[in-house]
């Protein structure tokens, strides 16, 4: 070991010693040193002490002044640069959602000097009150004009229904933005009574007014009718609702299912008894009739894939019971939660995919258990005969026409009606994505739903619903990053993980400026992309390297490389500090 | 008459206020029940035994017969993460091949032929168990493997083996610290993976590895103090090892009393062995638990309860009615052109599917683990070397269905 010490460094070498043999010393074979001038062994010599003295220091100094530094850089955990003020930045993030709504005016819609003033811009903007640190806003910003001349040729055919067809073709509307034709007062477009019409495509249709106040009031309907077609608190308070502070007294029924790149879906058929049904289904036209018109329509929303599966002796976990009035079976309401599990392993859809599996099972009770029905709280049977689980898929019991017993012998052949199952899995999917019943304001006639089943506005408010969703996630999961290696010393910080950073961070504030600016597509693709980063980046297996590697194993591995050559170094020093201190004392003394 | 109007009046007043009073107070209950119930949507089970070696039996046994415990309470395969050495049920020592027993004389196989095991023998390592925990795994990795618990998911995590003060060891060959194991929690409870977290651990000086912890909404159950050691339950003659461990064994006798809809709470959890029976005192900690763990039900951890809703609306679709006569008459010609089926009566399919642990005598399995697996009794030995002679088909399909085990 490099000894410091600058009395072994006499022993070593034979100085002042007397001793002849110094074959520490020495190489090979040469003459060994002739003692030195002070021939009595004790006193050492001057300039050889200080020499020893100045060779400790020096051990000392490179000891302390480089290799200890030198020491921590190399073994400390590595860390890429992050940026952490601007996470913490994005805490305090304003998120102004902005809604483009065109107003079109006809002629005899409002008075005539209101209609000089157009074409002009009001906005409306208003903080939505909910206990989240980011502030959200909603902004509609109305810009108003006249109708052209096609416009007012349509507005002015018989039905409402007809006006809308017309107008639609003419031009695509960009997703976020609306338009509403403001007709006359006395107008037969609508019913008499009612004074707004909401369609399926992005366009509404208000009465105006003959009024000094026109713009005022008919301002205030437009943001009623423009509120329920895009952003209304309880949308944001739903997909805010895994982030916002646990209120509970609110219930947890409705959790829409979390954002997710992509969605599995599976149909499957249950059939406990094959004896005695043989049961057909033709899922392939079903779904390629129904559900794929409505999962293109959400299209927008994430990639959807579909697979379908029938599984033969499968039961249902509990047993149904009897109801004599009836001469039916029953499942009464509470035991409805214990029917899920028992049949979800059977489901295989863990091996489906990476991607959340919503599952929807058909069951079609046993011969002796038909019929089955489904109670609610009351008792009543269920018009429907299915229930759902958030999060998870809806269930839907089939019973089979009595009257196909009569004719044939068992097993009994089943055609299942298709539209029947499908129109209860659509309305059970809708519900499951978190769209609701659109609550419109009063008087105002809302058009029927399209063939797909989904209203393209709907759709807005989702992807509105699910930008804010995914910007919160983002930012909750870059903070936790930023905390936890404040936490925990040893998480190492690739330089990917921290490209990955950087570009989550990169994308948070895009879709931020693209929500301001009110092009909707451009910032869910944003946010998305600031979701999977993060996710990225804080699930990256590399950071967990140095993990189960805690701080106080290391003691024992650096005593048994540093102990040795730390002792006589710092021996010498203490050694060295009390010469100095006696020195410095005894001039004292002799004063 | 003022006087009957009067009291008239006032006995009106008094029902109506009752009847105010009595409404208000069930408004109350019911949103203090609400209160006091678990946020949670989901539950997820990680069940951990960290020895190898035959004479660490008992501890396979422990983890296997919760396994058993929380499956029929309703948790499902996908969502429990199962890491066992695995080496027991075709060890070259055990007499009766392809089983594990947790009672004396036998009485319960634990291991069955539907245990899913996700991380088996040298898989069962800390980092893995880390990775677990923390959701950092290779994108590689198989769905079973993973703990895909979100913001509203229960978590029961049961630990065993041997551990000492502050550590737990995996496997003979590393071991795992409590520092670790809060870190650990604490990056759970950071990216909100969990909602509530239950911890059990069954070794010696357990409750030393719940001292760190830091992050909330955790409970912590052990089975010893520090400076205790926890022992087994019961050796059997004929296998020759120790089948349980004590502290598991009166847990599971109070997890059999639960069924998916008890409303027994924690309480009665920590109340279960007591120094009389478990020799060690169990411990617990709930100080960095929200709720109060009377309101805590028992099946909010080791049940999975889902929450349902009617489905009261449907849309109105179009019929294409085209589609549909078409497709119809394709089944109708696929039908004719196939012979009728009949059904046979020789299986009672529907009762071997759903048949319950049956407590019967053990007899021999039809398919031992390896052909030449039970070296060590010639009488197992030479009968499956009859069985063999005789149905050797029979033997190999037998194996390649029942048997999920590898050797």
């Amino acid at each position: 070991m490099g000894s410091g010490g600058w009395e072994t460094a006499r022993a070593e070498c034979g100085v002042g010693r007397g001793n002849l043999s110094g074959s520490a010393c020495q190489g090979s074979g040469a003459a060994p040193p002739r003692p030195s001038v002070s021939a009595p062994q004790s006193a050492p010599v001057p300039s050889d002490v200080v020499r020893g003295k100045r060779a400790a220091l020096f051990f000392a100094a490179v000891a302390i002044l480089l290799g200890l530094p030198l020491w921590w850089k190399t073994t400390e955990t590595y860390r890429a640069p992050l940026p952490y003020s601007q996470i913490s930045a994005l805490n305090a993030l304003q998120l102004r959602l902005m809604v483009p709504v065109t107003v079109v005016f006809t002629r005899d819609s409002i008075p005539l000097d209101d209609q000089e003033k157009l074409p002009f811009t009001v906005v409306h903007e208003r903080e939505i009150p909910l206990k989240y640190k980011m502030k959200i806003k909603c902004r509609f910003q109305k810009a108003y004009r006249r109708a052209l001349d096609h416009e007012e040729e349509a507005l002015s055919s018989g039905s409402v229904h007809e006006a809308e067809a017309m107008l639609a073709e003419l031009k695509e509307q960009a997703e976020g933005s609306l338009t509403v034709y403001v007709i006359s007062e006395y107008s037969s477009l609508l019913p008499q009574d009612m004074m707004s019409y909401i369609g399926p495509e992005r366009t509404a249709v208000v009465r105006g007014i003959m009024h000094r106040e026109a713009f005022n009031i008919i301002g205030r309907r437009i943001i009623q009718i423009a509120q329920a077609m895009s952003l209304t608190e309880d949308v944001l308070a739903a997909a805010l609702a895994d982030h916002l502070p646990e209120d509970k007294w609110s219930s947890d029924k409705r959790r829409p299912l979390k954002s997710s790149l992509g969605y599995e879906i599976t149909f499957s058929l249950l059939n406990p008894d094959p004896k005695s049904h043989d049961v057909h289904w033709d899922i392939e036209g079903a779904v390629q009739h129904y559900v794929w018109p409505f999962l293109n329509a959400l299209s927008a929303a994430g990639n959807f894939s579909v697979d379908s599966q029938i599984l033969y002796y499968a039961m249902l976990g509990v047993n149904p019971r009897f109801d004599p009035t009836s001469f039916s079976y029953y499942l009464p309401m509470h035991s409805l939660p214990h029917v899920i599990n028992p049949v979800e392993s059977r489901l295989g859809s863990s091996a489906a995919s990476l991607y959340p599996v919503l599952n929807f099972l058909l069951y079609v009770p046993e011969l002796a258990h038909s019929p089955l029905y489904i109670q609610d709280m009351d008792g009543a049977p269920v018009a429907t005969n299915a229930f759902h689980s958030p999060r998870w898929g809806g269930i839907m019991v089939y019973n089979i026409d009595p009257k196909a017993y009569n004719a044939s012998e068992l097993p009994v052949r089943v055609e299942v009606d298709m539209v029947q199952v499908m129109e209860v899995f659509l309305a059970q999917l809708r519900l499951l994505f978190g769209i609701a019943q659109p609550q419109v304001p009063p008087k105002c006639l809302l058009s029927g739903p399209k063939n797909e089943g989904l209203m393209t506005w709907e759709l807005d408010q989702l992807l509105w619903a699910r930008s804010v969703e995914n910007l919160a996630t983002a930012t909750t999961t870059l903070t936790s990053l930023a905390q936890l290696l404040g936490k925990i010393s040893n998480i190492v910080i690739k330089d990917d993980v921290a490209s990955e950073v950087y570009r989550a961070v990169a994308a948070v504030q895009k879709a931020a400026e693209e929500l301001a600016s009110g092009h909707l597509s451009s910032a869910f693709v944003a946010s998305q992309e600031a979701v999977t980063s993060s996710e990225r980046a804080f699930f990256d297996p590399s950071l967990l390297h140095l993990l189960y590697f805690p701080d106080d194993q290391k003691f024992a591995i650096y005593i048994p490389l540093f102990l040795p050559m730390a002792v006589p170094i710092l021996l010498s020093l203490v050694k060295i500090f009390l010469e100095m201190h006696k020195s410095w004392r005894k001039p004292e003394k002799i004063d | 008459m003022a006087a009957p109007c009067f009291f008239s009046r006032l006995w009106r007043a008094a029902l109506a206020l009752l009847a105010l009073g009595s409404l208000a107070a069930s408004q109350i209950e019911d949103q203090a029940k609400q209160f006091f119930r678990s946020g949670h949507t989901n539950n997820w089970a990680v069940l951990v035994c960290t020895s190898r070696f035959w004479f660490n039996y008992r501890h396979v046994a422990n983890t296997l017969s919760v396994y058993r415990s929380v499956k029929r309470l309703g948790i499902p395969d996908s969502h429990i993460v199962l890491m066992l050495a695995d080496d027991m049920a075709c060890n070259a020592r055990n007499p009766k091949p392809a089983t594990v027993f947790s009672h004396k004389n036998m009485e319960l196989n634990v291991y069955g032929d539907d245990v899913e095991v996700d991380y088996r023998s040298y898989e069962v390592t800390v980092e893995n168990f880390l990775r677990v925990l923390t959701g950092r795994i290779p994108p590689s990795t198989p769905r079973s493997k993973r703990l895909l618990s979100d913001d509203r998911s229960n978590i029961l995590i049961y630990m065993t083996g041997h551990g000492g003060n502050g550590f737990l060891k995996f496997q003979d060959s590393e071991e795992i610290t409590n520092i670790e194991l809060a870190d650990a929690f604490e990056q759970m409870w950071q990216k909100r993976r969990y909602n509530e977290l239950l911890f059990i651990i069954d070794t010696c000086q357990g409750a030393s590895m719940y001292e760190r912890f830091y992050s909330p909404n955790i409970m912590a159950l052990a089975s010893s103090q520090v400076g205790e050691d926890s022992l087994s339950h019961q050796p059997d003659p004929a296998i020759g090892v120790h089948l349980m461990d004590r502290y598991t064994f009166y847990v599971l006798e109070f997890l059999e009393e639960i069924n998916p809809a008890s409303q027994t709470n924690m309480n009665d959890l920590f109340q279960v062995c007591p120094k009389s029976l478990c020799v060690s005192t169990p411990g617990h900690r709930t100080d960095l638990f929200q709720r109060d763990p009377k309101h805590v039900l028992i099946t909010d951890f080791f049940g999975s309860v889902r929450k349902v809703e009617i489905t009261t609306e449907t849309l109105s679709l179009q019929r294409d009615s085209q589609i549909t006569e078409s497709s119809y008459k394709e089944d109708r010609m696929d039908e004719e052109l196939m012979e009728p089926l009949k059904y046979a009566e020789q299986l009672p399919v529907a009762q071997i599917i759903h048949q319950a642990l049956l407590a019967e005598v053990w007899t021999l399995p039809s398919a031992p683990c390896g052909m030449l697996g039970s070296r060590s009794w010639p009488a197992t030995f030479t009968g499956s070397v009859l069985q063999l002679v005789t149905s050797p088909v029979h033997v190999l399909s037998q194996s390649s269905e029942l048997h999920k085990v590898q050797f």
